[in-house]
């Protein structure tokens, strides 16, 4: 794990940019550019990821985050006003409440990290991790992996039930009520 | 780099993500605050699985769930955008006052 001066130096620059690119998404009047800040933090925290020794994850998790920042950036230019930051954008409730939120946060997350003594076994990381990973998916952890996987598909069923126009209860916008239980009520119709 | 710099790190961007989720009207950018906050776990515990668990693989396999669950919560969060502002035409927290549709 230590690489010498060189990982150092990058590792301070991704982590600064990730830093960085995560607080301008909130500071940017460009909703879409505001989702490709957030791919850059999520890019900067894959090449961490990737210094480390997880390559296999961080470049899922690069790969994922661009699919889904490009349909972030797509659904809201269908939905949401003022999305090419023409306008001065500065749309936030309860900001005090929610900066102090979050410095709360950072602020209970770090004081362990400062107080506690970790272990200090820097085991470098194997070499062929990414071979160790695809032994575990479809070995030992195959149940937690088929159950991710299932998961994924029950949520493609139900987000396409979700976001249809018509469902079983009518159109989509004229609200929803159900058929009724009673016998009588449904032969009559 | 060492495991203390970057849990730092990692919590800042989860102390970002807090912010951002609980200031922002807009759904969508309220969603990037969960994703902020999901980023920083990830992180934290492939540092974890970097510097302690001795490169046990199982830490890697809890990564991929970890993102598992953020391709989920941001398909239902879509779908409930478009729903809403189907029923709706909300796209601001701040026009939700009522649940039942």
């Amino acid at each position: 794990m230590s690489g010498g001066l060189l990982v150092d130096v990058i590792f301070w620059l991704f982590a600064a940019g990730a830093l960085v690119t995560g607080y301008r998404v909130f500071r940017t009047d460009s909703m879409v550019r505001a989702a490709f800040y957030l791919l850059a933090s999520f890019a900067a925290v894959g090449g961490i990821l990737v210094l480390l020794g997880a390559e296999f994850v961080g470049m899922v998790l690069i790969l994922m985050m661009a699919g889904e920042m490009l349909i972030m950036a797509i659904v809201m230019v269908m939905y949401m006003m003022n999305p090419a930051g023409l306008n001065p954008m500065w749309m936030v409730h309860q900001h005090r409440v929610a900066v102090a939120a979050g410095v709360l946060a950072f602020a209970v997350l770090a004081a362990p990290v400062l107080l506690v003594d970790f272990p200090d076994r820097p085991n470098p990381a194997p070499e062929e991790a990414t071979a160790q990973l695809g032994e575990e998916l479809l070995g030992d952890s195959m149940l937690v992996f088929q159950t991710a996987g299932v998961g994924l598909l029950s949520t493609m069923i139900g987000v396409v039930v979700l976001a249809s126009r018509r469902g079983r209860y009518g159109e989509a916008d004229e609200g929803s009520s159900e058929p009724s239980l009673e016998l009588q009520d449904a032969e009559s119709r | 780099m060492s495991l203390e710099t970057i849990l730092l790190v990692a919590a800042a961007l989860f102390g970002i993500g807090v912010y951002g989720a609980l200031s922002q009207q807009s759904f969508v950018m309220l969603m990037m605050g969960l994703e902020l906050m999901i980023n920083g776990g990830i992180l934290a515990l492939v540092a974890f699985w970097a510097f302690t668990a001795g490169g046990n693989p199982q830490g890697q396999m809890l990564a991929i769930v970890f993102m598992t669950v953020m391709a989920v919560e941001m398909a239902l969060g879509f779908a409930l955008i478009t729903n809403v502002y189907r029923v709706r035409r909300a796209d601001i927290t701040e026009k939700l006052r009522r649940l039942k549709g």
